[in-house]
Parts: structure tokens; C-alpha cells; sequence
């Protein structure tokens, strides 16, 4: 298994965060949507181990990048929202620090508690469901880089597959060696 | 102080997850502690903790690595109503752990009557810090080790060890407690729920933070707890940690904002004649037990071939970005 992470005190460069302002939201919401749906599959514990059925709403907020992320958590399910800019009255509980440190923070690199001393990341509202969060993803084990990776990998090779399966007779000729593999 | 006797000393590691079992047992846990998802255990925090299954699946994890489990059933209970508690012992003997770790009298004297088989330790929230008391546990329940309260020096643990039979087991690393451990009522004044009968010091429900005049201001309850300038280090909102104004000047009236790091003492305390040196932080990520654990298994590695002890570098971990070395040696204000 390969491992990848950010440094501590990466910070996305304001150049390239200047250069992400313009750029629609949507592709990326919806990958992060498939992203939070996969890790949420993969690992039902972190929904028990939050333990709440009622409406949750977190806003987290990367300070080096021109967008924030909405979660939503409703009766097992979540649901992923990019915004120019949160609204305070909106979410539950709010988390802000740089991309690297939130994403260290999922990835289990870092320290919760840790961040929070250094303020590094800041955090205000319901402060019983952001420990609730922060103690059910660090139980998860989350590669989120990895994660993503695997997602790419999937949106890379999938449409690559079905390509393949539109113009050849690949998927005729394995079905019928299976039946072949059956009869014997 | 002779390497065999560092040998013989017991690493006894935090865990709040089944992830951050195996890290430290991986790390090089002698022992890991871990409490059940209620509250029975005095780190009822939301997300953390076992349940039965997790609990059997850590306990064999462990085992396989040589490395024991400890489960701490450590609040009180409510009057008449000591059925969770019990549950919680009968359950921790059934599932193989190698100790429980208890503070109340009525569990002590159930589980040395139920389960004469498990090994009982006594927690720190029993606050036994004389040797009558120690020999009152030991003599009443057949107590093997007690964990000491955070209140005596070096020197005070090493008369205890010499009067008592018992092993003895002290805090090396983490957050400090006010000293009045089990008997504390300042999270129950301003919250109603407490350490000692909910598991839960400052539960995070009762928190708030926000930005007000350029401070971090953070709220307990009805209080303000502490005003910190932009750049300076945070703490939680603990009561006993708040800053406060008194005889005419602000400050920490009853504690500073600091973790206990004891890794400078550790021939101290070896010579004083303790068994088990233990990291708190139960409610602490992977991270932060990857981290210590790793740092005092190299700490008591180091002692072990008469090498340097590296030092120094958990501060970042440390509440408020700071250490200290509690009462073991007493420099009071």
C-alpha cells in the first residue's frame, strides 16, 4: 500500500489559488461528493461512532483556497456542497486551517488536539460534533489522498473500459469463456 | 540506576480507538488502556472508545504481540444504579483483559468477589496517595497495582514504594489534572457532569470558542474560561486551566495550561521503585500515540543500554505548547 501526504507547512501557493478562483465548482463538487460517498461505504464506522441521526452540517473552511466544503450527515448519508464562502448561521460547526493541515488531520498525520494548540486550525460552533468527527475519521484510518487517487484512477479507466467494451467483442469473448469455464 | 531495572519498567499506553490500539502496540505499548463506549470510563468522549466486539478484537491483537490490555472502569457510579459498571467488569474478565483499572470502593469489592481471577488496579481517581491508603486497597481487594496521584514528588513515591508491597505505576506525559483527582466538582459547577461520575471533564457539549477583539475566546458553560492574543498557544476550556482575575492581576489561578512530560525523571523514578510509567491521552489521535509512545519506548529503550535519553520533542504535543514536570518536583508558586 502506498502512502502519500503533505508536508506540515505546505501552503498553497496564492498564485495558485488566485488561478483556482475563476474556475467552476461543480466538477469538483461532484467528485467530492463520489469521493465522501466511497469513504463513507468503505467505512460505516464513522457514521456509529459519530452516533447521530439528526441533521449535521460542517463547514470546512481551507484558508488557502478560494472555496470551502458543506458536509452534510443525515440518517447514514452524506452530501458534499462547495461554497464561495461559508455562511456562519448555516453549519453545525466550523473548521478552518490550511488544506495540508486539514487533509493531514483526516490522514491521521496529525494531531487534532495538536493543531488546535498551535492554532492551526480553528474551530467554533458544536464543539461535541466536531470531537465526535474528529475521533470517528482518525478510528477510520482514511488515506484521502489515496482515496482520491483510487477515484481518478476509477474516472480514468472506467470510460477507457466501456470505450473498449463499444468498439471490440472483449466483453462477448469473456463472457464466452466463462460459459466455456462453466460447461467444464 | 542499572539497566535491568529499566528493563523491568512497564510502558502503559493510551488508546481511544482500535487504530490507536495497534499503534501502540506497534509503536512498543508494554500495555494499553482502553475503556468501553459509556460511562464507565473517565474519557466519555463522542467517536471514541470500544464495544464488546472491538474490545475482544483489540485484547487478541494485542496479545498476539505480547502486549497486555488494561480496561479502566474507572468513574464512579450512581447511587443504586451500578449495574452498567458491573456489566463492564464481568465483561472486561470474559473478554480476556489482563486487568481492570478501578476507583470505587463497591466495584473494587465486587470484582474481588465476582471475578477473583482479573487482576485489579487502582485507578488514579481513587486518589490513594499514603501508604495506609494503598495498604487499605491491597489488603481490603487484593489490589497488584496502584496508579499513583499526580501530587507527590519523587522522593514522596520512593517512602510510599518502600512502605507498600503493591506495584506502583505513575503519569509520565499528558494532560495534568487539578490535583484532586476523583474528588474534583469544577466541571460539575459549571456543567453538571464530571470526570468522576459521567467521564467526562468539560464535556466538549458545554464548549464554545470564537474570535472576539482579536483574542480566542473560549466558554465553558456561562464562563469565559480564556482570552488568548492572535499567535499564542490554546488550551480546552477546563476550569482549572481558565484565566482569571484575582488579588488585582489576571492569570491561571489554579493551573497553567501546560502537559506533564516526566521523560527527564524517568532514572528518577526508576530508583524511587515504580513498575509502570503511563501516558495519558485516551481522547488523543493515532498521531499523538504514534508519537509519545514511539518517543518513551526509545526513552526506555535509551535507559535500557545506558544511552542518552532523547528529550524535547513532544512539546507541539503538549496543552498550550508547554511542559512541565508536575509535583514530582515541587517548585510551588
Amino acid at each position: 500500500m502506498f502512502t502519500l501526504s503533505f508536508r506540515r507547512d505546505f501552503r498553497v501557493p496564492d498564485v495558485v489559488s488566485s488561478a483556482l478562483r475563476p474556475l467552476p465548482l461543480l466538477p469538483l463538487e461532484i467528485f467530492l461528493q463520489q469521493l465522501a460517498s466511497n469513504i463513507v461505504t468503505r467505512h460505516p464506522d464513522i457514521l456509529t461512532r459519530i452516533g447521530r441521526t439528526d441533521l449535521l452540517r460542517f463547514g470546512i473552511d481551507p484558508t488557502d483556497v478560494p472555496f470551502a466544503i458543506e458536509i452534510e450527515l443525515r440518517d447514514g448519508v452524506v452530501g458534499v456542497h462547495l461554497r464561495r464562502e461559508l455562511d456562519e448561521q448555516s453549519q453545525h460547526a466550523r473548521i478552518s486551517g490550511t488544506l495540508a493541515a486539514l487533509m493531514r488531520l483526516v490522514d491521521g498525520e496529525a494531531d487534532g488536539d495538536a493543531l488546535f494548540f498551535s492554532r492551526e486550525i480553528v474551530v467554533t460552533g458544536d464543539i461535541a460534533a466536531v470531537l465526535a468527527l474528529r475521533n470517528a475519521v482518525d478510528a477510520a484510518e482514511i488515506g484521502i489522498l489515496r482515496e482520491a487517487a483510487a477515484l481518478i484512477g476509477l474516472w480514468i479507466s472506467e470510460p477507457g473500459r466501456l470505450l473498449r467494451g463499444m468498439l471490440t467483442d472483449e466483453p462477448r469473448r469473456e463472457r464466452r469463456a466463462q460459459d466455456e469455464r462453466f460447461r467444464q | 540506576m542499572t539497566s535491568s531495572a529499566a528493563n523491568d519498567l512497564e510502558l502503559i499506553c493510551p488508546a481511544g480507538t482500535p487504530p490507536a490500539l495497534r499503534v501502540a502496540v506497534d509503536a512498543g505499548a508494554h500495555a494499553v488502556y482502553c475503556g468501553f463506549q459509556d460511562e464507565t470510563n473517565a474519557r466519555n468522549f463522542p467517536g471514541l472508545n470500544f464495544s464488546r466486539a472491538d474490545m475482544a478484537a483489540a485484547i487478541d491483537y494485542a496479545h498476539q504481540r505480547n502486549c497486555k490490555v488494561f480496561i479502566a472502569v474507572n468513574t464512579f457510579p450512581r447511587a443504586g444504579d451500578a449495574a452498567l459498571w458491573r456489566r463492564a467488569i464481568d465483561d472486561a474478565a470474559a473478554l480476556g483483559a489482563d486487568a481492570v483499572i478501578l476507583a470505587d470502593i463497591g466495584l473494587l469489592a465486587y470484582a474481588a468477589e465476582r471475578q477473583p481471577d482479573l487482576r485489579l488496579h487502582l485507578s488514579v481517581q481513587a486518589a490513594a496517595s499514603s501508604p495506609e491508603a494503598i495498604r487499605f486497597y491491597t489488603d481490603t481487594f487484593g489490589v497488584k497495582r496502584v496508579v499513583l496521584p499526580r501530587v507527590l514528588s519523587v522522593a514522596e513515591i520512593a517512602d510510599i514504594n518502600a512502605a507498600v508491597a503493591c506495584e506502583t505505576e505513575v503519569f509520565v506525559f499528558g494532560g495534568l489534572c487539578v490535583m484532586e483527582e476523583g474528588r474534583c466538582s469544577l466541571s460539575s459547577y459549571v456543567t453538571g457532569r464530571s470526570p468522576n461520575m459521567h467521564g467526562v471533564c468539560s464535556p466538549p457539549s458545554h464548549v464554545s470558542y470564537h474570535e472576539a477583539d482579536g483574542s480566542f475566546v473560549s466558554r465553558l458553560g456561562n464562563f469565559t474560561i480564556n482570552r488568548i492574543p492572535a499567535r499564542q498557544p490554546a488550551a480546552y476550556p477546563t476550569l482549572c486551566k481558565g484565566a482569571f482575575r484575582a488579588g488585582g492581576t489576571v492569570g491561571q489561578v489554579f493551573e497553567d495550561a501546560v502537559s506533564l512530560d516526566a521523560s527527564k525523571l524517568l532514572p528518577a523514578l526508576s530508583r524511587a521503585g515504580v513498575k509502570a510509567l503511563k501516558i495519558e491521552g485516551r481522547q488523543r489521535s493515532r498521531a499523538y500515540t504514534r508519537a509519545v509512545v514511539g518517543a518513551f519506548r526509545a526513552a526506555l529503550d535509551a535507559m535500557a543500554n545506558n544511552t542518552e535519553i532523547p528529550l524535547g520533542i513532544l512539546l507541539q504535543l503538549s496543552e498550550g505548547q508547554s511542559a512541565t514536570h508536575g509535583a514530582y518536583v515541587k517548585t510551588w508558586r
